[in-house]
């Protein structure tokens, strides 16, 4: 009986050199049948939206940001934070996406504002990240090719715990920060980055290094951590939001497929959590037609939803039929996900993948594993 | 040797739009601007070789469907990452009730 290795998440390492061997680099993706003249209309951009919705952002962020700095360090000031933070550590992260798209405002160097600002706050780079994104796009969880896969196999749970709090993501950040303002950028950087974009990256890295020295100096100065509840540590107090819908983009889903259908979720909603997560949890849609304005994901879900699994209607019910797969996947990492497509769908195109066998054998050497049916 | 190829009618693609045009084993994109004036690039984003005829096109840009890179579709000129590499340009002129262009 044959087993096959881990699997081998490295951008350097055999598993990415395995995909492009097997054609899963840059490959062609399912999409579902869209009327050009309605898709469009879908992607039309706009600067209303997203300017109100910034206006409303940076608003809430200055009200809470400086109520809750007025009465700090009461414990009055708490659930101040505790928005401030959401605001800063969890939106920061859809602004990030969404203008690193270029699709959320209309005018170029709106979103080129907002992008910057949201990278501030996630400690992304923003040069980088774009190279990282614009792979995860290509590249969607396949293994050893995607640097943005949240939950791999078996997954990580210390380090997704950590995370609620933004404790690994954060120190990981700090550490590329540095690393880009020595002047370099990682080896796996340098796998998607362009060599002429490392400029950039360090520039930015360096501005990013006098913001929080200034921060720091302000901090010593005060003799109060007050500075840094306003600057950087929202990244970790206000954090849980963006992991708690982030996990359900891809989480227990397929993986080293060319279907979005089949490693990504669409969830309903509450409408904050949509304003927090700029409506990427339309994400299969979104990662079909991601020349769609977030604002325009809604219309386009009722375009397409004919085509697509039927969408988990809460967080609470998508974590109830995803939890039970992670678990079974600490144990029998070949475990995932088969969404059930309606009557009215294409089938998943069995010459792009085998969907009814696992790609790869377990550890325990168990091939069967691999359906698990979406109620 | 490059020679005038005919394409289609002017009404064959919609003011801000494109169509996608292969001859011989090449791709390429023709585009009618807002203006009713009409051009042509390659058909192939230079990012990653996709193929711009699902792209917006707006404001004299095409943007590739799949990463959003964007182009000056009337000079070729890639307008930032992840498009770093210009597209190739090809005169355009309608003819006869007939848009061609010389590739």
């Amino acid at each position: 009986m044959s087993v096959l290795a881990k699997r081998d998440y490295s951008l350097l390492g055999k598993d990415g050199a395995a995909a492009v061997e097997k054609g899963l680099a840059a490959a062609e993706w399912y999409h579902t049948d869209v009327p050009r003249k309605e898709l469009k209309d879908l992607m039309r951009r706009t600067d209303a939206p997203a300017i109100r919705d910034t206006a409303i952002w940076i608003g809430c962020l200055a009200l809470f940001g400086g109520a809750a700095a007025y009465l700090w360090p009461s414990w009055w000031s708490a659930p101040l934070w505790l928005a401030y933070g959401v605001l800063y550590g969890s939106a920061g992260d859809s602004r990030w996406h969404e203008c690193g798209h270029g699709t959320a405002f209309k005018t170029p160097w709106m979103n080129d504002v907002v992008y910057h600002i949201g990278s501030f706050m996630i400690f992304r780079n923003p040069v980088v990240w774009r190279w990282s994104h614009t792979r995860h796009h290509s590249d969607t969880i396949i293994v050893g090719r995607d640097p943005e896969v949240a939950v791999m196999r078996p997954p990580a749970a210390r380090r997704l715990l950590l995370n609620l709090f933004g404790i690994a993501d954060t120190l990981a950040g700090i550490r590329l920060m540095l690393i880009h303002a020595s002047g370099r950028l990682h080896p796996e950087e340098e796998t998607y980055v362009p060599k002429e974009e490392a400029p950039k990256a360090i520039r930015v890295a360096r501005v990013w290094v006098a913001i929080y020295a200034a921060t720091a100096a302000a901090a010593v100065s005060m003799n109060s951590i007050l500075p840094f509840m306003l600057i950087g540590l929202p990244r970790l107090y206000g954090a849980w939001h963006h992991i708690v819908t982030g996990v359900l983009q891809h989480g227990g889903l397929a993986d080293d497929v060319l279907d979005h259908r089949l490693n990504s979720r669409t969830v309903y909603m509450n409408p904050v959590s949509r304003f927090i997560y700029w409506n990427m949890n339309y994400h299969v849609e979104h990662h079909m037609f991601p020349m769609v304005p977030y604002h325009a994901l809604p219309k386009l879900h009722e375009l397409i939803k004919h085509d697509l699994p039927e969408p988990d209607r809460s967080m609470r019910s998508a974590f109830s039929d995803m939890l039970p797969v992670l678990r079974r996947q600490l144990r029998y990492e070949d475990v995932f996900m088969v969404r059930r497509l309606p009557d009215s769908a294409k089938p998943y195109r069995a010459e792009l993948h085998d969907v009814e066998a696992p790609a790869r054998k377990s550890e325990a050497g168990n091939v069967t594993l691999a359906r698990c049916l979406h109620a | 040797m490059s020679r005038w190829l005919d394409v289609c009618t002017p009404d064959d693609i919609e003011q801000e739009d494109l169509i996608r045009f292969d001859h011989e084993g090449r791709t390429f994109a023709v585009y009618r601007s807002a203006d009713d004036e009409f051009f042509c690039t390659d058909g192939l984003c230079t990012h990653e070789q996709v193929h711009l005829e699902d792209g917006l096109v707006m404001d004299n840009i095409i943007e590739c469907p799949k990463h959003n890179g964007r182009f000056d579709y009337r000079t070729g000129e890639a307008k930032g990452a992840p498009a770093c590499v210009d597209l190739n340009t090809y005169p355009v002129k309608v003819e006869n009730g007939r848009v061609m262009i010389q590739a």
